[in-house]
């Protein structure tokens, strides 16, 4: 039951975009259609699903204090470790995925890179470190529920996105300027989610 | 070599205005939006980014002949993070309460694209100074969004600018009230949206065509 609360907590109160704008370059960048946004959405959920529960042990069984060495704290170089483990993993997942899926990864192959910089991915993992998960299994759920907030929040702006090309937006706002106030509307019918508990 | 070239110059001056990495370029909109709700984190943000920008540009600058191609992203983020590490526990050491306000965001400049941008697109093929300049002007241009930001949140948010009453008392005592919208995340986005329609109406040439 804890982590069903957590799951949908992290889907809609929490979400990445609406309540945090992370992720927002790529959110912003590749919500033009549904397909690309569904294709970068999955691949953001995969990534977080991986790298959450490593960077978790790395957290708890190397860099806290006491963890390796008596008396020798290593927090100060999580920041370098969770980045190279973000940077590794989505190189080993970008091979993996060729070798064995070529299919999926004509479809994901484009963003696969991008993910090492999207801040989505970082985010969950400093969040991960702040909030002081009990258990693995809390960390994989929090990394999954965050992701697939992060999935339905980019599908929704991309259909909106479709059909927003057919209106007639003032011309220093189209673009850039009315996706911002679109998500932020967005922004604004999820706050109606805050306070949700199971 | 003169010291500020007329290239030097529009390195550092074009991202204030014209080409701003927020409002232009696209880039860095994370942790402009999430830490704008107050004043005093905003510009605090805004300076570090700008120093890491800057830094960053020049170790990368004065390495630009020794990476290997095939692994410049890794040792790229290698210095940022360090970069940002540095950073983070001067925060903690000297401004404490700022830093606990900026929570993992001071981590998320090392995914801040603004920076990745820089590093690829100028310091691996330009020379320190002109590197230096350049990561100083794009860290001023992203500075200047978030205080702009910050600034409007909380004088309609909160009624105050660095925690210093502006709204007078008898304001209040008229039935005005804060606008406490404003210190939710979704304003921040909107606020972002009026600044870029001011920007593109006064500069035309930035204009989209299509939506």
């Amino acid at each position: 039951m804890e982590y069903l609360s957590l799951f949908i907590k992290s889907i809609f109160v929490d979400n990445m975009i609406f309540a945090y704008f992370l992720g927002m370059c790529s959110y912003l960048a590749v919500s033009k259609n549904v397909k690309t946004a569904v294709g970068l959405g999955a691949a953001v959920t995969f990534v977080l699903l991986v790298t959450v529960p490593i960077n978790y042990l790395l957290e708890n069984y190397v860099l806290a204090p006491n963890a390796i060495v008596e008396g020798v704290d290593l927090s100060f170089l999580s920041f370098i470790l969770f980045i190279a483990v973000i940077a590794g993993i989505v190189q080993i997942v970008e091979m993996v995925v060729e070798k064995f899926s070529p299919s999926l990864y004509a479809s994901l192959g484009i963003f696969l890179p991008l993910i090492a910089v999207n801040c989505a991915i970082m985010g969950a993992s400093l969040f991960m470190q702040q909030r002081h998960f009990d258990g693995i299994g809390e960390a994989t759920t929090y990394a999954l529920g965050s992701g697939i907030g992060w999935l339905i929040a980019i599908v929704a702006l991309a259909a909106i996105r479709e059909k927003l090309s057919y209106s007639n937006v003032p011309a220093p706002l189209r673009g850039l300027g009315i996706t911002f106030i679109t998500v932020g509307l967005m922004a604004m019918a999820f706050m109606c989610f805050s306070g949700l508990t199971i | 070599m003169e010291l500020f070239s007329k290239k030097n110059k529009e390195a550092f001056i074009t991202p204030l205005w014209s080409n701003n990495p927020v409002a232009v370029q696209v880039l860095g909109i994370c942790s402009a939006l999430a830490v704008t709700s107050k004043l005093e984190p905003a510009l605090v943000m805004g300076l570090s980014v700008t120093i890491i920008v800057a830094f960053a540009n020049v170790v990368i600058s004065l390495l630009r002949n020794t990476i290997p191609n095939r692994i410049r992203i890794i040792v790229q983020l290698v210095v940022v993070a360090a970069l940002v590490t540095i950073v983070s526990q001067v925060l903690k050491a000297f401004a404490y309460d700022v830093s606990v306000q900026l929570s993992v965001y001071v981590g998320l400049i090392i995914t801040n694209c603004i920076l990745m941008g820089r590093l690829e697109a100028f310091a691996m093929t330009n020379k320190p100074w002109d590197s230096f300049l350049d990561g100083l002007g794009s860290g001023l241009g992203y500075a200047l969004i978030l205080v702009v930001v910050g600034f409007f949140r909380e004088l309609l948010g909160s009624g105050t600018l660095l925690n210093f009453q502006i709204i007078p008392q008898c304001l209040y005592d008229c039935g005005y009230m804060n606008n406490g919208l404003m210190v939710l995340p979704p304003m921040a986005l909107i606020i972002v949206a009026c600044f870029i329609w001011f920007q593109r109406s006064k500069n035309p040439d930035l204009q989209e065509k299509s939506n």
